[in-house]
């Protein structure tokens, strides 16, 4: 029982539950209290102790459910060998159905490789080895593989040389031992191999990784899902690092006016001795979003983004335009992606791109919002359709603000060139930078966080 | 600050003489783990059942998972941690324990800035001083006979010792906690709204029940507490703190939890009502607003309602009323409009029979 929780926990990891081995012990000591009698006692238990948020739950619950299945019947493959008995030397009616004992030696005998793998690979087929999640259900599947190959009939013929008294029997018998194990070793090194890459989330990690690495305009719409949760986790990442160092203490400077103060109680002496602390400003950070027909490629990932700000920032306020700018801060609290994306888009998308009207929209409404300790982050491409730019405004905002950072999905090399108003925007920014991948963005924001810490 | 007192006080390296007479609560160097997990002072509770049975004595009405998470955090005296929308009865959950198990509940309420002197203990300064004052004016008394100087400063040592013992530790909660003979609740509320620093303190108290004085030495429970932490995930708690407690999530009610809950509560509320008002309130819950109202809100709500001697829910009470339920401006807007159609679903499409069996979705 002991191995059937650790199995579990393993296939917990597996699937980014962290798991530590002080609460395996846990696990272990909980299910010792509880005992395995009653299967919904045991899932309460077993998510109880082991999942540590409402998302490690809903991955546990499933995967109890997964694991703790009974295997479900086989009907096919047990249609299959029972046609091994009995088709003993007949030939094969059916395709991937079991071959005879004698064509089995032979295969294996004849040391054909090729001809090995791709019985194995056919009978691996059969028996749904693609479906493997779990370490122990190696040992399962390479006997329904073996059993697939025709190894029913192979045992049979085994027991009728085992009582034959003959020499030939004997040296048979010794022959289909040898195949046999040969055979089952087969079947496991590929049962495992299969774990390896179905039942680990490995594969999983592997995707992450390439999606995040991958151009954000070429992303396409399957992607958006992985790249959504994924954007999550940027998210809550940066929310975590940044959320901690609001204050610093400087310590060895004396607080001698709070430390009289507090000291008064006791005549004066400095029982309670106070440090001058130093406040650090919390980011304000205000996010202009193109979203524009120039950039209707980007423009999903560039809300998506703006989308997973507002989580992390607690003062964000966004603007999104293509000529005429607007607030969308209701629109991105309180709903999901997808339908902040549509509130957006009806109200400013797709429109033609006007960078200067956007700008002055800027001044003549929100001009306040931007002081000496709030950031202006600017997510387009800068192309502006040969409208006048306003660089004068710009200028105004670069010092207004503590920093302007740029954000462009165009690479470095075509900025200036057709509309791109772009090298001209770039002497007032504290930075321009080209953002491709989710690497980068990451990179960026935390770079614009670091700079309040 | 407390460093610094050690510094000026004693070192810590001399042993105190006064140690094993303290009654602070067993005082072991190395403290012994294996005893102390199988140590567990309380009645046992011998079944899941016997949690939800218990809790409901007192008032609470409990789900399957609260009380597994319960029996659990009883029998392997390890601290759950709640998380969940506010006032669905998070804090109510160790207040109802305490109740159900005649223990003395302490509450400690995180805020950002708690440190361990209002958390854990601190000296008494102003007796300590008054102390020292009383000790001056005796100094020739007690230092009188003494022949020289390192005599006179083994005579005032024991002074020295006496300042830092339990008679001038004003104890806060967590050190309450810890001195209860019978036992006790420990609530420690809105976890995630403390510093890091202060959630790094909590972890030696957590997985061991003991604090460390510096000045005294390491002060271990008496009888371990049932300890509850309650977080509203404003910020992310630390791997390390998850790990050493159980995780419950308490969510909203379904309906017939929450009739349950605001039967309990309030229990002179007509059953019709009963069942239209939870109705009403689990269709607000699935609209499009800022805050979901809770289980607290309800419960108001149904006073309010038992207030204005209404025994049915009607449009109009509901409009007058709404301010209980939603707390902001836009959500009691965005509800406003669709009132009617509210009420009316709430109030079931049969309108001729008010009983509590006209309503298919009852029971």
């Amino acid at each position: 029982m002991e191995r059937t929780l650790t199995n579990f926990i393993r296939a917990l990891r597996s699937s980014e539950v962290a798991v530590s081995s002080g609460e395996a012990i846990d696990a272990a000591r909980a299910v010792a209290l509880m005992g395995y009698g009653d299967r919904s006692v045991l899932k309460e238990t077993l998510g109880c102790v082991l999942a540590k948020s409402e998302h490690e739950k809903t991955v546990h619950d499933a995967l109890f459910d997964l694991y703790f299945a009974r295997p479900p019947e086989r009907e096919p493959s047990s249609a299959e060998s029972s046609d091994s008995d009995n088709d003993d030397g007949g030939d094969d009616s059916q395709d991937g159905g079991a071959p005879s004992t004698d064509d089995l030696m032979s295969l294996l005998q004849s040391g054909d490789e090729t001809a090995i793998s791709v019985a194995l690979e056919k009978a691996a087929q059969q028996a749904g080895l693609d479906d493997i999640r779990f370490s122990t259900q190696v040992a399962y599947f390479s006997q329904q593989m073996v059993k697939a190959m025709g190894g029913d009939g192979m045992q049979k013929e085994l027991l009728d040389a085992l009582s034959g008294r003959t020499p030939e029997d004997d040296a048979r018998a010794t022959d289909i031992m040898a195949a046999r194990k040969d055979l089952t070793m087969r079947a496991r090194e590929k049962a495992e191999q299969a774990f390896d890459i179905f039942g680990a989330g490995e594969t999983e990690q592997f995707r992450d990784d390439f999606a995040s690495r991958k151009s954000l305009g070429a992303l396409d719409l399957r992607d958006m899902e992985r790249m959504k949760t994924l954007i999550a986790k940027v998210a809550k990442r940066l929310a975590v690092k940044h959320s901690r160092r609001r204050r610093k203490r400087n310590r060895g400077t004396l607080d001698v006016r709070r430390t009289m103060r507090a000291n008064a109680g006791v005549d004066g002496i400095p029982f309670n001795v106070i440090w001058k602390q130093k406040k650090k400003d919390r980011p304000k950070i205000i996010a202009i979003c193109d979203v524009s027909g120039s950039v209707a490629r980007y423009v999903r990932f560039l809300l998506l983004l703006l989308y997973s700000l507002n989580d992390v920032v607690p003062d964000l306020h966004s603007f999104a335009f293509s000529h005429r700018l607007g607030p969308v801060d209701d629109a991105l609290d309180g709903h999901g992606f997808e339908e902040a994306m549509d509130k957006i888009m009806k109200v400013y998308g797709m429109g033609s791109t006007d960078y200067g009207q956007a700008f002055s929209d800027m001044k003549v409404n929100h001009w306040d919002l931007i002081d000496r300790r709030s950031t202006v982050i600017i997510l387009g491409d800068g192309r502006s359709n040969y409208g006048d730019p306003r660089l004068d405004l710009v200028r105004e905002m670069a010092g207004r603000a503590k920093q302007v950072i740029w954000l462009n999905p165009e690479g470095v090399s075509v900025w200036g060139s057709g509309d791109s108003e772009m090298l001209r925007y770039r002497p007032y920014c504290t930075q321009a930078s080209h953002v491709a991948t989710l690497k980068d963005l990451e990179k960026a924001v935390d770079e614009i966080l670091a700079s309040y810490g | 600050m407390c460093s610094a007192r050690g510094r000026r006080g004693n070192n810590g390296a001399s042993p105190l003489p006064q140690r094993d007479s303290l009654s602070v609560g067993r005082v072991t160097p190395t403290p012994e783990y294996m005893t102390k997990t199988t140590q567990t002072g309380f009645e046992p509770i011998t079944s899941i059942d016997a949690v939800t049975e218990g809790l409901g004595t007192v008032g609470y009405i409990s789900t399957r998972a609260i009380s597994t998470a319960v029996y659990l955090a009883q029998g392997l005296r390890k601290p759950i941690l709640i998380e969940g929308p506010a006032g669905v009865g998070k804090t109510d959950l160790a207040a109802s324990m305490a109740r159900w198990l005649k223990l003395p509940i302490l509450r400690l309420q995180c805020y950002e800035g708690l440190d361990e002197g209002k958390a854990l203990y601190e000296w008494k300064y102003g007796k300590q001083l008054l102390y020292t004052q009383i000790l001056k004016e005796k100094l020739n008394d007690v230092i009188g006979d003494a022949g020289d100087l390192s005599e006179s400063l083994g005579k005032l040592s024991s002074f020295e010792d006496l300042f830092f013992s339990e008679q001038f530790l004003e104890s806060r909660p967590l050190l309450t906690a810890m001195q209860q003979d019978a036992g006790s609740v420990l609530l420690i509320d809105e976890i995630d709204k403390s510093d890091e620093e202060f959630e790094a303190f909590l972890l030696e108290v957590l997985s061991d029940f003991q604090v460390t004085v510096p000045e005294i030495g390491t002060i271990e429970a008496r009888v371990p507490p049932l300890v509850i932490l309650t977080s509203n995930n404003v910020r992310e708690l630390g791997d390390a703190l998850k790990r050493r407690c159980l995780h419950l999530h308490i969510g909203f009610p379904d309906a017939e939890r929450e009739r349950m809950i605001v039967r309990a509560r309030v229990p002179d509320v007509d059953e019709a009502l009963l069942s239209q008002l939870v109705n009403f309130v689990q269709g607000i819950r699935e609209q499009d607003i800022k805050k979901r109202p809770s289980i607290s809100e309800t419960v108001d709500w149904a006073r309010t309602l038992l207030l204005m001697h209404a025994s049915s829910l009607d449009e109009a009470f509901v409009r007058d009323t709404l301010n209980v339920l939603l707390k902001h401006e836009s959500d009691i807007a965005a509800v406003q409009q669709d009132l009617p159609k509210l009420v009316r679903s709430a109030a079931g499409t049969d309108t001729s029979g008010r009983k509590a069996s006209g309503y298919p979705d009852m029971s």
